[in-house]
Formats: C-alpha cells, sequence, structure tokens
C-alpha cells in the first residue's frame, strides 16, 4: 500500500477486511437494505405505474412502429445521441482537464464561466439560435443585404433546423454535466500518478491518453449519460428543430393515437434501452478500480503555459462558454429591453421567481439526502439486493418528464385517498387532495427524475475513495455512522457540490412535469415562459428566462466557490 | 444555500401554505378551471368574470395530459372546468370519463348544433381556421384548395410544422374524413413531395421562412398570422411579406378547428362553472376572444376583428368535428407512412 501502482490496478474492494466489517454490523445489513428499498421504491412507484398502461393495451402499435417509425428514429436518435456524446466529451473533459492541469490567462475565471450554460434551458437556446441563423434570422439577411443573394438560389447555409443543429445546440448547452462531473474527479486525482509520470518523461497530452481519462472514467460517465439523458428526454427542442426522436413517437402515439397504453410501452422500451447501455458502460469497466491511496493528498501543481499556446488554451475553454451562454444570454437581454420588458416589469414574476427557487431549494435538499441515501448502502452493504435498489432509484432520469409525471399521478393520489381514509375515520371529514394537489407533488417528481444525478455523482466519487479507508476507520473502532459522517461525506463534498449545483438548476428549468403536476394559481419561470413559447413569442418570456439564469448563477458562483477551495486531496482532513 | 436554517424554514412554511391552500380549493366563491389556453391569454377574460360575478377563478394550464390528471385525481378533483384547444382533446376527455353533461339552454341557442357534442358533454366557445400564409411577391393566385397544396407547380415551395402535430394532425383526418384514407395518402405524399425543407418549427418559423424567401406558400393558424401583424417591430415584417389565404376543400369550406369546454364529472363548485360555462360564450367573452386572441367567435352577431375580417369571409367546412376526432389515428399513422416529417 505504500505506493500506489500507476496502471490502474484490480479491485481491492471487498477484501477480507471490508468483508469482516459487515459481518460484524448486522443492524447495519438490515438498515442499509430498509433505506435502498425505500429510497428505490419512490421511483418504482411511478415505473409500476406506467407498466400498469402499457399491459391495459395490446401489442397493435408495434408492427407500425417497425415499419414506418424505428427505422428513422432509431438512426436520427442514435446519430443525435453520438453527436451530443461527441460534443459535451470533447467540451466538457477537454476544458475540465485544460483548467486542471495548465495556468493559462483567464484560467481562474474561466473556473465561473464553464460551466455557465447549465442555466440556459435547451429549449430556450433552440428558439434563440433558430432566431438567429434562420433564412429571416439577422445573419443570413445581413448575408444577403450584403451580396444581392437570394435564399435558396444563391448560396448554402447550414440549416440550424435540423439533425446537426440539434447536435449542436444540445451539445454546448449540456456539455457542464460532463465539465462537473470531470472536474470534480480531476481536482481529486492526487498528484502522485501526475509526478510519477512527468519524472518518467510523460507529456501532458500522455499523461491525460493514459492516466488522468481513464481513471476519471466512471465520473466521465456519469457526466456523459446525464447530457445523453436529458437529450433523450427532450421532446421541445427536437419537435422545434424538426429531429425525429424516439421520444416523438411516445407523445404522437399519445396524443395522436389516443394510446396511453402504447406511449407507455415505448417508454418503458427505451428505459429497458438505456438501462442495457448503462450496465454494458459498467460492464466495460467491471475489473479496474479508480480508487485513490489514502497517503497522497496532494494535488499535482499545474504547468504554466506561455505565449500562443496559453491563449489557445484561452480560446478552447472561452468557445463553448459563448456558444453555450454569451450568446443564448445575450439575445434574452437584448429581447428584455428592446421589448421594454424591465420598464414594464410584469409584477407577478416577482412571485413566480420565489416559487421557483423555493421548489427547487426543497427538492435540491430532498434530493441530495436521497442520492445519499441511495448510494451509500451499497458500499457498506455489499448485497446484489442493495445495489439493484440503488439501479432502480437512478432510473427515473430516463423517463421523458410528462410521461414520468403521468406515472406519478396515481400513487401520489392512492396515498391522499389514504390520507382521507385516515381523515374521514379520525375526523369524520375528507381533506381532499393533500399530496397530488400541492407542490409536494413537484418535489416528489424532482426527487424522483433528479436523484440520478445525486446517486450518480455520490457512486462515482465514492468509487474513487479507496476502501484502505473503510478498513482503517473500522480497525480504529468507528461505527458505521462514524464511517460515513468523519470519511466518505467529507470526501465526497466536490461531488457533493456538483451534484447540488446541477439538480437545483435542472429544477429551476424543469419544465412537462411542472407544467402537468403544479398546484392551481402556481407558476415557475418556466411554465411563464412556456405559454409565451406556444404562442409563438418567446421572446416575451426572455426576462423570466434571465431570471432562471439570474437563480441558477448564485448558487453557482457559491458552489464553484466551495468546490474550488475544499482541500482537493483526499488526505487533507 | 442549506446552511441558513432560517431560509429553510421559511421554504418550509412557504410550501406547506400551498399544500393546506391545495386542499382549500373546493369553496363557494370559486370556480376551478383546467386550462391548455396559455393563462396569460385567458386570464383577462377570468379578470372580467371574476369582475362580473365576484367568482374567483383559479387556474392550472398545461399542454398535455390534463384530462390523464382529471382522472387520475378521481372524485377529490378540484377541476371545475376544463378548456381545450383542439377537437380531439375534447373528445380524449369525453372518452376519459371525466366529463358530464352541461345542459343549459342558453349555450343551445348559442352554439350551432356542429360545434357541440350531441349529449352536451362540450360546447366549442371560439374557433380557428388552418389557412395559408403565401408570398404577396411570388405568389399571384388568390385562391387555392387544399388538394392544389400537393400539385407538383409546387414543388420545393412549401413549408409547414411537423407532420404530428396537432393543428396538421386535425387537418389531414379532416381530410381522410372527406376523402378517404386512399385518396389521403396520396395527398399527402404529393404535399410531402413539395415541402422546401422538412418539417420543422412552428406556425411563426413557417410564416418567417416565407417572408425570408425560402418558401412560397405556408400552412398556418389565422391568429399566429394577426399576433405578427399587430405585434412588434421584429415581426411584423414577416406577415407583411405575406397575405393569408383561406383554403378550402374541393366541394367544401375550410378546416376549422375549436376550443372548447367541458364540464368535470366531479365539479366541487358546479354552479359557478356554469356560470363560467355560459358566461364564455356571452357577448363581453366572444368579443373579448375576437379582439385579444384573434378567433373566429362562435356566438352569432359578434363582429371578428379587423385583421381577421381582412383574410375575406370564412366559409367553415361542414363536416362535423367529431368526425375529425374519429381520424385522428388514421391521419398519425398515414403521416409515418408517408414519412411526412423525415
Amino acid at each position: 500500500m505504500n505506493s500506489p501502482p500507476l496502471t490502474l490496478s484490480r479491485s481491492n474492494a471487498g477484501g477480507p477486511a471490508l468483508r469482516g466489517a459487515v459481518a460484524s454490523w448486522p443492524a447495519v445489513k438490515v438498515l442499509g437494505c430498509a433505506i435502498a428499498l425505500l429510497v428505490a421504491a419512490l421511483v418504482a412507484l411511478p415505473l409500476a405505474s406506467l407498466a400498469r398502461f402499457a399491459l391495459a393495451g395490446d401489442a397493435a402499435l408495434w408492427p407500425h412502429l417497425a415499419a414506418y417509425v424505428l427505422p428513422v428514429a432509431a438512426v436520427q436518435t442514435a446519430l443525435l445521441l453520438v453527436g451530443v456524446a461527441t460534443i459535451t466529451a470533447i467540451a466538457g473533459a477537454g476544458t475540465a482537464w485544460l483548467v486542471t492541469t495548465f495556468q493559462f490567462p483567464g484560467r481562474d475565471t474561466m473556473l465561473w464561466l464553464l460551466p455557465l450554460p447549465l442555466a440556459i434551458p435547451t429549449y430556450i437556446a433552440a428558439y434563440v439560435y433558430v432566431d438567429i441563423l434562420d433564412p429571416a434570422g439577422p445573419l443570413q439577411t445581413a448575408l444577403r443585404g450584403l451580396f444581392g443573394w437570394r435564399v435558396g438560389a444563391d448560396y448554402w447555409f447550414p440549416p440550424i433546423r435540423s439533425l446537426g443543429g440539434a447536435i449542436f445546440v444540445f451539445g454546448f448547452v449540456l456539455y457542464p454535466y460532463v465539465y462537473l462531473a470531470a472536474r470534480a474527479m480531476f481536482q481529486t486525482q492526487g498528484a502522485i500518478f501526475a509526478d510519477a509520470a512527468r519524472t518518467l518523461g510523460a507529456r501532458p497530452w500522455r499523461l491525460m491518453r493514459d492516466i488522468t481519462f481513464p481513471m476519471a472514467r466512471p465520473a466521465l460517465a456519469v457526466g456523459i449519460a446525464l447530457a445523453l439523458l436529458e437529450t433523450l428526454n427532450d421532446i421541445g427542442a427536437s419537435e422545434y428543430l424538426g429531429v425525429q426522436t424516439l421520444t416523438l413517437s411516445i407523445f404522437t402515439t399519445w396524443l395522436n393515437r389516443g394510446s396511453l397504453a402504447g406511449a407507455a410501452q415505448i417508454a418503458l422500451v427505451m428505459l429497458a434501452l438505456v438501462a442495457g447501455l448503462i450496465a454494458i458502460e459498467r460492464y466495460g469497466r467491471r475489473r479496474q478500480s479508480y480508487q485513490l491511496s489514502a497517503q497522497d493528498g496532494r494535488i499535482a501543481t499545474r504547468i504554466t503555459l506561455k505565449g500562443g499556446i496559453a491563449w489557445l488554451a484561452t480560446l478552447a475553454c472561452l468557445t463553448p462558454v459563448v456558444l453555450g451562454f454569451f450568446i443564448p444570454a445575450g439575445f434574452l437581454l437584448r429581447e428584455t429591453i428592446l421589448r421594454g420588458l424591465l420598464t414594464g416589469f410584469d409584477p407577478e414574476l416577482l412571485r413566480h421567481t420565489a416559487t421557483t427557487v423555493a421548489l427547487a431549494a426543497c427538492a435540491t435538499a430532498v434530493v441530495l439526502l436521497l442520492g445519499l441515501a441511495a448510494a451509500i448502502p451499497p458500499r457498506l452493504v455489499r448485497l446484489p439486493f442493495v445495489r439493484a435498489c440503488a439501479a432502480v432509484a437512478s432510473m427515473g432520469y430516463a423517463i421523458p418528464g410528462t410521461v414520468l409525471a403521468l406515472g406519478l399521478l396515481s400513487p401520489l393520489v392512492a396515498i391522499d385517498e389514504a390520507i382521507n381514509w385516515l381523515s374521514e375515520l379520525m375526523t369524520g371529514s375528507q381533506v381532499g387532495l393533500v399530496l397530488a394537489g400541492s407542490s409536494a407533488a413537484l418535489v416528489v417528481a424532482y426527487a424522483v427524475r433528479f436523484q440520478s444525478i445525486a446517486i450518480g455523482f455520490v457512486q462515482a466519487g465514492l468509487a474513487r475513495v479507496s476502501t484502505e479507508f473503510d478498513d482503517v476507520a473500522r480497525l480504529l473502532g468507528a461505527g458505521p455512522l462514524t464511517l460515513v459522517r468523519s470519511v466518505h461525506l467529507p470526501l465526497l463534498r466536490p461531488a457533493l457540490w456538483g451534484a447540488a449545483l446541477l439538480v437545483f438548476v435542472d429544477c429551476l428549468k424543469e419544465l412537462p412535469m411542472t407544467l402537468l403536476l403544479r398546484p392551481l394559481n402556481v407558476e415557475t419561470l418556466s411554465t411563464y415562459i412556456y405559454q409565451f413559447a406556444t404562442r409563438g413569442s418567446f421572446e416575451e418570456g426572455a426576462l423570466a428566462a434571465l431570471l432562471i439564469v439570474a437563480a441558477g448563477i448564485l448558487p453557482l458562483i457559491r458552489i464553484v466557490r466551495l468546490a474550488e477551495t475544499t482541500p482537493g486531496g483526499p488526505s487533507a482532513r | 444555500m442549506f446552511n441558513s436554517i432560517s431560509v429553510g424554514v421559511r421554504i418550509a412554511a412557504a410550501l406547506a401554505a400551498t399544500t393546506i391552500a391545495g386542499a382549500a380549493f373546493a369553496q363557494s366563491g370559486e370556480v376551478n378551471v383546467y386550462t391548455y389556453r396559455e393563462t396569460k391569454l385567458i386570464q383577462p377574460l377570468f379578470d372580467a368574470f371574476s369582475k362580473d360575478t365576484g367568482i374567483k377563478v383559479n387556474t392550472i394550464s398545461a399542454s398535455s395530459g390534463l384530462e390523464q390528471r382529471i382522472k387520475s385525481e378521481g372524485e377529490h378533483s378540484p377541476a371545475d372546468v376544463l378548456l381545450t384547444v383542439d377537437i380531439g382533446r375534447l373528445e380524449d376527455a369525453i372518452r376519459a370519463g371525466i366529463s358530464q353533461p352541461i345542459v343549459s339552454p342558453v349555450l343551445d341557442k348559442l352554439v350551432a348544433p356542429q360545434y357541440r357534442d350531441p349529449e352536451g358533454h362540450w360546447y366549442a366557445i371560439s374557433m380557428r381556421a388552418r389557412v395559408i400564409y403565401a408570398s404577396k411577391e411570388r405568389v399571384k393566385q388568390t385562391a387555392i384548395t387544399y388538394d392544389e397544396l400537393a400539385d407538383p407547380k409546387w414543388k420545393g415551395k412549401i413549408c409547414i410544422r411537423s407532420g404530428q402535430h396537432i393543428y396538421n394532425n386535425a387537418l389531414f383526418a379532416a381530410y381522410i374524413a372527406k376523402h378517404g384514407e386512399a385518396k389521403a395518402e396520396a395527398w399527402l405524399r404529393g404535399l410531402k413531395a413539395n415541402l422546401a425543407q422538412n418539417p420543422s418549427g412552428g406556425d411563426r418559423e413557417t410564416a418567417r421562412d416565407v417572408a425570408a424567401g425560402k418558401c412560397d406558400l405556408g400552412l398556418g393558424n389565422t391568429y399566429y398570422w394577426a399576433l405578427m401583424i399587430n405585434g412588434g417591430p421584429a415581426q411584423k415584417p414577416w406577415a407583411e411579406a405575406t397575405r393569408v389565404i383561406l383554403p378550402t376543400f374541393e366541394g367544401g369550406g375550410t378546416h376549422v378547428n375549436v376550443s372548447g369546454v367541458v364540464l368535470a364529472r366531479h365539479a366541487p363548485n358546479k354552479a359557478n362553472a356554469m356560470k363560467l360555462i355560459e358566461w364564455l360564450a356571452g357577448e363581453q367573452a366572444q368579443h373579448m376572444y375576437a379582439d385579444i386572441n384573434y378567433e373566429y367567435p362562435m356566438r352569432a352577431g359578434v363582429a371578428v376583428n379587423l385583421t381577421i375580417a381582412g383574410y375575406g369571409a370564412l366559409k367553415p367546412d361542414p363536416l362535423p368535428l367529431a368526425k375529425i376526432a374519429d381520424n385522428k389515428k388514421k391521419a398519425a399513422d398515414l403521416v409515418d407512412k408517408v414519412g411526412f416529417d423525415n
């Protein structure tokens, strides 16, 4: 254990020391199982209610889908996902690697700027880019004015409303998922590998290829998976940009074919595919361990870049921020001013902002707790059942929001029925829909959907915490609570902050579930914007969109500061 | 964010307040409306209603799934009234079993039989038509049929949003109901062959594309064009570059769709709901539908907005709207079959 191996080692997880630890904690076993089961049930209930919808119908839909829909939708969806994975991986992991490895002009500012596109809802970015790049947009109009061209006849311009356009929009808005996951991992990668490799004469890019990236694979996988699921679940932007995705066929089947059963069937098949892909990725790295040594606490010093290369690094980091944030946000700002949305300020917006922030904050707290509750038991109790529970608990993200909301309705109302039955019994009167008709429904919905973010981040974080820590803590007489509180939680801090930020901002932006499940008279900023968007004038909602951005930036700044000043080295505490 | 207990307490209190409020929506002097119309758009009507009657209107607006929500909520559902924007949605609501008959001699007199359910489960309260935005510069003809859109002379000259969007779904379903599936398939193939680009965007983008010269004809709803021409300086030029033509089916009229109203089966405030429903068909509300939303009022004697009147006299196709709802699935399947959106 004195010198961690430079190459990836076989895992020592589940080694003798830990097995012994678990055996002597029978209460932990029971408790761990119970907690894991409870958290999984939260997601399993809506899934079960979707399964009930699916089983209520027959399979008549599938020959039609197989003949006319799937051949195109499967290819388009696959291309979209590959494209988005490529852009988010390069822009997200690449920039995270640059700011971690090098010192260059503006590097410290980049730490704040790089996550910013998170605050831009995808469909807003799609609207903005269509506005700018469409034939009637300012760019093409200017080109035509300048050269006397005519549309279609004299020049070719890449169409934004296309598969390529969708890849561009999704890629540059969603790359922060990968950036944050990668940054949290790179930050906790100790210096020892870097030092050893440098001593052996490895250049930075070699270090990146052979050590930094392979070691961050669990985190990269989580980040890319989140970005892809976000892409897969989108409905507004894909339809608007004219991409035929599998998700769109769910909605067509539900709304136009009048078959909720068919829609639920497609959604569940997609869920199975997604679960399969994630399982394959995990299987691919089953023999590898990504653990940090317990003794390597230093952070590798950054290499100072000079001259042209340094400015190239600045440019590389600035590009995704400009495309994913400054252009959309700038457009919104311009519309806000041009349309006099500030002078004619809608006072209702203040109330909507407060609602949005309160809901997001509440949901984030719940999600983090649930994420820990789902991800930590598998570490302490190494039973397949507990691992399966954590897997189920992270499935909410793989179901399109509206469909998930439909699945949530029945379980929520069932609980309300029980409450009414009890209340009738005790007080003789009924209380109505306590859960389904209130904001609590939204918090539950957000929790179900975004839990996987917290679980993913915590799991990726834990994968990098050596079981040596557990063993040592155990030898020193620490109980399971002490182990989690004094060892795991401090080491998980960067991952937790990253997850908190993502969940909070995701809740701020969330649209489909909020639309369907919110109580009477409650609007969030997203639903407020949506009213204008469906009317073909999303610019009227520009100020509300900026408020989402603002509400996202404040915690972002705080969390980036906390994450960046948290001692990166695992043994710093 | 989490280290301030007082913030947490305040948030919890706020949420508790909405929770309690959620349970207290079944009160006198209120009516609860689930609406597919955007709240912002319909709020002026509700404000006027509240001023008239003293009844407070609580709303929730969504784009899909409201009938499913009401169905799941069951007998505790606070929903009194469901407002929808598509005939298919109205029929969906009836099929979901969430409605009850609206018994109103007043409405029977105001709304023509074509625009209400024979059993009174829904009544239309406003109407829109699916029309052509034609380039003023490049299109000379002033009348057109829907059939003509498949004529090869328009090859590469037509723009349209997704064939699966409810506006187009209803139009295609109407075509099937009128001419049969085989003819509809040929028509859709012809229309697809004439498209300048893959279906995408919304009706507003369609107008933009015509204005920019990407295509000569676009399909859109009547009120989008009115919103643009009366809108800000950015969108006005798009409408100005185009002209609205009211197309017709061969041997028929223009395809119209309705926004309608449903009385929820377990409506806790039924009396107030009936007041609201009848009020929406009243003179003041119908004027507001015409002038704020740029829709065709259902009530005879209420004038359409001047912009809409400028399109010419609307001759709605006589096809019973229920037939459109019946053919929705066939239309969706055909759109897939001919690869309309691909």
